[in-house]
C-alpha cells in the first residue's frame, strides 16, 4: 500500500486519539452499566441471605403476637392487609383512570377542560405518596368518617391517589396509539360514538391499559409513607376495610426499629415477600407488553 | 385526540392559489340523471350533492359541488392531490365534520332525503352510505368473523341473521372461499388485499345504498388492486359506487362516469368515455393528458 | 327498530332518524366522562385548599418566609422554622442528581447502542427490577448494610479532603446527608434510565447513519449526533427523577439521621421535609400548632415538586415536539 494515495487516505484508520476516547467512553458505559447493577443485586442477595430464615410455615400462617418476650408470630396480617387494601385502591383507581384517560382522548380533544384535566393529571403524577397520605389522614382520619379512626379503607384511598394519575397518564398514551382509522372504520359503520369507544378503541389499547395499570399497582404495593398513618399497623388479621389494617411496608418499617434479631429477620422475610409479589406485577405487566409489541397490534 | 382522518389530511393541504378564477359552473357533459326519479333499483340509490361545501376551520377545501351519482353506477372522482376529492366524499357520508373544525353545508340527497337535513342522524347516515378507507383498517382484535359482523352488532341487528349476512358479504366480498376455514383468526394475518377485501366485506354486511371508496387500491399491489377492480365491477350490481382515485387508468377501468375535480371545485361530469377521450373543458383536457396532476 | 332506519324512504317516508332513546347511551358516557374528569379536578382543588387552610395556623404564627426560612425547628419550644428540613431535602436530592443521572444516561446509551442484541432485553428488565423494590427495603438494606460498609470509606475521605467545600473534619456519622444521596440515586436510576431510553430510541437512524458515514466511531456519534438531540428529554427525565427524589419518604427517614439541623458537611446528620413528617406525626396528632407546621411541611413539599414536575414537563414535552411523537413512560412512571 503506498502511502498519499486517494485510497488509504480515506480507508486510514482514526486517529489513536480518538480510537482512546471511543474506547475509553465504551468501557465507561459498560462500567456504569456494571456500577448500576451492583446495588440490585446487592439489594436482593442481602435481603434473601437476611430474610430466607424467617420463611417458614408460621411465617404466613400466624399474625404479629407484639409480645415482648417468646415467639414475635408472623406475618399473615400484614400480607392479607397489603393484598385488601391495594386491591381496593385499584378497584377504584383503575377504573376512574381509564374514565379520565377516555375523556382525554375520545371527548376532550384539545378543548381547555381537557387541557386543564392534562396539566392537573401531571402535577397529581408529582405529588409525594406521603402528601396524600397526609391528605387522606386530614380529611378522612380526622375528618371521622365512618367512625375517627384509621381504616384499611382509607389507606386504600390514599393509594388510589397516587394511582390515579398513573393510570391516567398511561392509559392515555395507550389510547393514542390507537389508530385514527380504526375509530373511523368503526364510525363509518354506523356505529354511535359510545360504541366505537367500548367496543373498538378500548379493546385495541386493552394491552397497554392493562400493563400500566399493573405498574400502577405495583408501584403503589411498595408505597409505607401514606398508609403509616391512615391504615397504620395493627397486629391481627381483619378482612373488614373499616378497620384499622396492617400491611407489609409498614410492617417491615415497625420491625425493623426493634433491636431484636427475630423481629429485624421477620421484617427481611417480609421485605422477600413485598418484593415477590411486586416482582410478579412488575413481570406480568412487561410480558404483557412485549406480547402486544410482537403481535404489532397496536 | 379525535380521530385524525389520515387519508384526508393531504386533501386539506391549502392548495388554493386559484387567484381570480372565476367560479366555473360545471360543464355536464351528459344527462346526469339530476332531475330523474328515483329508480326503484335493486342496485342501491342515486346520490345528488347540491350547493355542497366544505370547510376546514376556515379554509374552503370543497366550493359548492352540484353532481349526482346515478344509482347502481359507479362513479370515479379524479384531480390532482389536495383538489377536495376525499373531503367531497367525506361530505356523502358525514364522516367530514369528525374532524375537530371541520364542517358542510349544502345537501346531499339519498332519494329525497337530504342527509344534512334537521331530523337526520348522522349514525343512521353511516349505515346508509358506507365506507372503505386508503389503507386496510381491519379490527386488530376482532377475528375475520366478528370483523364482517362488526357493522351489524353495533347497529344492533338480529342475532339469527348475522351469520348469513356475514357470509352473504364475505362471498360478495370475493373473499369467502380465501377465509372460510379460518374466519375465528385474526384479521391481520391476511394480506393487504385480502384485508382490503375484508373491509370491503365489513361494509357490504350493514347493506349499505351507497359504497364511497376513498382511493381503496393505494396501497396495494398492482394483483390485489385488479382484484378489488373486478369486484368493484360486481358490486354495482348491489350498490351506487364512488371511487376517489388519484390513477386514471383505474377510473378509465372501473368507472361509468368521471368527474373531474380541480382546486375544491367540480370541472366536468361525464360518461368515463368522454370524458377521457374529448373532454369539453380544456383543464380535464390538460389534466388526463398528463400535463399537470 | 334501528335495523330499519336506514331504509331511506322505504315507504315513501324518508326515515334517517333516531329515537331519542338510542342517543340516550352516546349521552350517557359522553357526560359521564366528563363529568368524572371534572371530579378529578375538584379533588385536587379540595386537596390543595384543605392543604393550606390546615397550615394555616402555623403560618400565622411564624409567618410564611420565617416558616421557609428559619433556621430552627424545635418541637419542645414550639419553634418552627423549617430551613434545614428545605435543605436537607435540596441537599439528598442534588446529590441524588449528581450520582444517579451520568450512571443512567449511561446505561440508556449502553442499552440503545452498545448491548448485544441477546442480551439488550434481559438486562433491559433487571434494570426495570430496581423499581419494583420498594422504597422501604431500599432503607433498611441501606441502614443495615450501605452504612457499615461504608463508614470507613466516608471517614477517609473526609480526613483526607477536609479542606473541600462541604466536607469537614471530624468523625463522621452513620447515617447522613451522603447516605440518603445515595439511596435516593439508586432508586430514581431505573426512572431516568427508562425515559432517557425511549428518548433515545426517537433519535432518527438517518442522523445517526450520517455521522456514522462520516467516518465517525460510535462514541463521536453519540456525542455529536444523539446526545444534543435527546437533550431536552434527558433534562426532563432527570427532573422527573428529581421529583420523585424530594418526595420520597421512608427509605431517607431510616438512613438521614432526624437531625433537625442545618449539616454542615455532606457527612452531616439531616433531616428532610418529608422524612420530619412521617416521623412526628403521631406525636404531633395532639398539638395543633406542631401538627399545622407538618402539613406546611407537606405544602412546601408539594410547592417543590410542583416546580420540579412543571420543569420537567415542559423539557419534555419540547423534546417531544422536537421528535414529533410522544414519548410514552413520560407519564406512566
Amino acid at each position: 500500500m503506498e502511502s498519499g494515495s486517494l485510497a488509504t487516505e480515506l480507508l486510514r484508520p482514526p486517529s489513536p486519539r480518538r480510537r482512546r476516547t471511543d474506547k475509553a467512553m465504551r468501557a465507561l458505559m459498560w462500567t456504569a452499566t456494571f456500577i448500576a447493577l451492583v446495588p440490585l443485586v446487592l439489594v436482593l442477595y442481602y435481603t434473601l441471605k437476611k430474610g430466607i430464615g424467617a420463611l417458614d410455615w408460621e411465617f404466613f400462617s400466624t399474625d404479629p403476637t407484639g409480645s415482648f418476650l417468646g415467639t414475635q408470630g408472623g406475618v399473615k396480617s400484614a400480607i392479607l392487609g397489603t393484598l385488601e387494601i391495594v386491591g381496593f385502591a385499584a378497584v377504584v383507581a383503575v377504573p376512574l383512570g381509564i374514565g379520565v384517560a377516555l375523556y382525554l382522548t375520545e371527548y376532550g380533544g384539545r378543548g381547555r377542560l381537557a387541557q386543564a384535566v392534562r396539566f392537573f393529571v401531571d402535577v397529581m403524577t408529582g405529588v409525594p405518596s406521603i402528601v396524600f397520605g397526609l391528605f387522606i389522614y386530614l380529611v378522612l382520619v380526622l375528618g371521622g368518617t365512618g367512625g375517627s379512626t384509621f381504616a384499611g379503607w382509607k389507606g386504600s384511598a390514599a393509594l388510589a391517589l397516587l394511582m390515579l394519575p398513573i393510570v391516567t397518564r398511561s392509559s392515555e398514551v395507550a389510547l393514542q396509539l390507537v389508530p385514527g382509522s380504526l375509530r373511523e372504520a368503526a364510525l363509518a359503520l354506523g356505529a354511535p360514538r359510545w360504541k366505537v369507544v367500548l367496543r373498538v378503541v378500548l379493546p385495541t389499547a386493552a394491552s397497554g391499559i392493562v400493563t400500566g395499570s399493573l405498574l400502577a399497582i405495583a408501584r403503589a404495593a411498595g408505597e409505607t409513607a401514606p398508609l403509616l398513618f391512615t391504615s397504620t399497623i395493627v397486629k391481627g388479621t381483619t378482612f373488614d376495610l373499616n378497620e384499622p389494617m396492617n400491611s407489609l411496608p409498614a410492617q417491615i418499617f415497625q420491625d425493623l426499629k426493634q433491636p431484636n434479631d427475630e423481629l429485624v429477620q421477620r421484617a427481611w422475610g417480609a421485605a422477600i415477600t413485598l418484593i415477590a409479589m411486586i416482582l410478579t406485577l412488575t413481570l406480568v405487566a412487561k410480558l404483557i407488553q412485549r406480547r402486544s409489541r410482537g403481535k404489532g397490534a397496536t | 385526540m379525535n380521530p385524525q382522518p389520515t387519508d384526508a389530511t393531504g386533501e386539506a393541504a391549502p392548495e388554493t392559489t386559484t387567484g381570480g378564477r372565476p367560479q366555473n359552473v360545471p360543464v355536464v357533459t351528459e344527462d346526469g340523471a339530476a332531475g330523474t326519479p328515483n329508480r326503484p333499483a335493486p342496485g342501491g340509490r342515486q346520490v345528488a350533492l347540491s350547493d355542497l361545501s366544505a370547510y376546514y376551520g376556515d379554509h374552503r377545501a370543497v366550493k359548492e359541488v352540484n353532481v349526482s351519482f346515478s344509482a347502481g353506477e359507479v362513479t370515479a372522482i379524479i384531480g390532482p392531490s389536495g383538489c377536495g376529492k376525499s373531503t367531497m366524499v367525506r361530505c356523502i357520508n358525514r364522516m367530514h365534520e369528525e374532524i375537530d373544525g371541520a364542517r358542510a353545508e349544502g345537501q346531499v340527497l339519498i332519494g329525497e332525503t337530504d342527509l344534512y337535513g334537521p331530523d337526520v342522524d348522522v349514525v343512521a347516515v353511516r349505515r346508509a352510505v358506507g365506507m372503505v378507507f386508503q389503507r386496510p383498517n381491519p379490527f386488530p382484535t376482532m377475528s375475520i368473523y366478528d370483523n364482517v359482523a362488526a357493522g351489524l352488532r353495533f347497529t344492533g341487528a338480529p342475532r339469527s341473521e348475522i351469520d348469513a349476512r356475514v357470509t352473504d358479504a364475505l362471498k360478495a366480498a370475493g373473499l369467502w372461499e380465501e377465509v372460510k376455514d379460518r374466519l375465528d383468526k385474526h384479521g391481520s394475518g391476511l394480506s393487504g388485499g385480502q384485508q382490503q377485501r375484508l373491509c370491503i366485506a365489513r361494509a357490504l354486511a350493514v347493506e349499505p345504498e351507497v359504497l364511497l371508496m376513498d382511493e381503496p387500491c393505494s396501497a396495494l399491489d398492482p394483483v390485489a388492486t385488479l382484484k378489488i377492480e373486478e369486484l368493484i365491477g360486481e358490486l354495482k350490481e348491489r350498490v351506487t359506487i364512488v371511487i376517489v382515485t388519484h390513477n386514471m387508468q383505474q377510473a378509465a377501468r372501473v368507472a361509468d362516469t368521471t368527474v373531474f375535480m380541480l382546486d375544491g371545485e367540480l370541472v366536468e361530469v361525464g360518461s368515463t368515455h368522454k370524458l377521457f377521450t374529448t373532454p369539453e373543458d380544456e383543464r380535464t383536457e390538460r389534466y388526463v393528458s398528463g400535463k399537470f396532476g | 327498530m334501528e335495523a330499519a332506519t336506514h331504509q331511506v324512504s322505504s315507504g315513501g317516508r324518508p326515515r334517517l332518524g333516531r329515537s331519542p332513546a338510542s342517543r340516550l347511551p352516546d349521552r350517557a358516557l359522553r357526560y359521564g366522562l366528563t363529568a368524572l374528569s371534572v371530579a378529578v379536578l375538584a379533588l385536587l382543588a379540595y386537596f390543595f385548599v384543605k392543604l393550606a387552610v390546615e397550615s394555616r395556623l402555623v403560618f400565622e404564627e411564624e409567618g410564611v418566609l420565617s416558616y421557609v426560612f428559619a433556621n430552627n425547628w424545635n418541637v419542645a419550644d414550639s419553634i418552627y422554622g423549617a430551613l434545614p428540613l428545605v435543605v436537607g431535602t435540596l441537599i439528598t436530592s442534588a446529590l441524588a442528581l449528581l450520582f444517579g443521572v451520568p450512571v443512567a444516561v449511561a446505561v440508556a446509551l449502553f442499552l440503545t447502542e452498545l448491548c448485544p442484541r441477546k442480551l439488550r432485553g434481559s438486562l433491559t428488565i433487571v434494570v426495570d427490577l430496581l423499581a419494583a423494590v420498594p422504597s422501604v427495603v431500599y432503607g433498611l438494606w441501606a441502614f443495615y448494610f450501605l452504612i457499615p460498609k461504608l463508614k470507613p470509606v466516608e471517614q477517609w475521605f473526609a480526613d483526607t479532603f477536609h479542606f473541600l467545600p462541604f466536607v469537614a473534619i471530624g468523625s463522621v456519622p452513620g447515617p447522613n446527608y451522603f447516605i440518603a444521596g445515595l439511596v435516593l440515586a439508586i432508586m430514581l436510576l431505573p426512572i431516568v434510565c427508562a425515559i432517557s431510553r425511549e428518548v433515545l430510541a426517537t433519535v432518527p437512524a438517518n442522523l445517526k447513519e450520517a455521522s456514522l458515514g462520516l467516518g465517525m466511531t460510535r462514541w463521536e456519534m453519540i456525542r455529536i449526533s444523539m446526545l444534543p438531540y435527546a437533550r431536552r428529554g434527558i433534562v426532563g427525565a432527570s427532573m422527573l427523577g428529581l421529583g420523585r427524589a424530594i418526595g420520597e419518604t421512608i427509605a431517607v427517614t431510616i438512613v438521614i439521621g432526624d437531625s433537625p439541623t442545618l449539616g454542615h458537611s455532606i457527612f452531616g446528620q439531616g433531616y428532610t421535609l418529608a422524612a420530619v413528617i412521617a416521623n412526628e406525626f403521631n406525636e404531633a396528632a395532639a398539638n395543633p400548632l406542631h401538627k399545622s407546621a407538618l402539613i406546611a411541611a407537606g405544602l412546601v413539599l408539594f410547592v417543590l415538586t410542583l416546580l420540579v414536575n412543571s420543569i420537567a414537563r415542559f423539557a419534555v414535552m419540547r423534546s417531544e415536539r422536537q421528535s414529533g411523537r410522544p414519548i410514552a413512560g413520560g407519564g406512566g412512571l
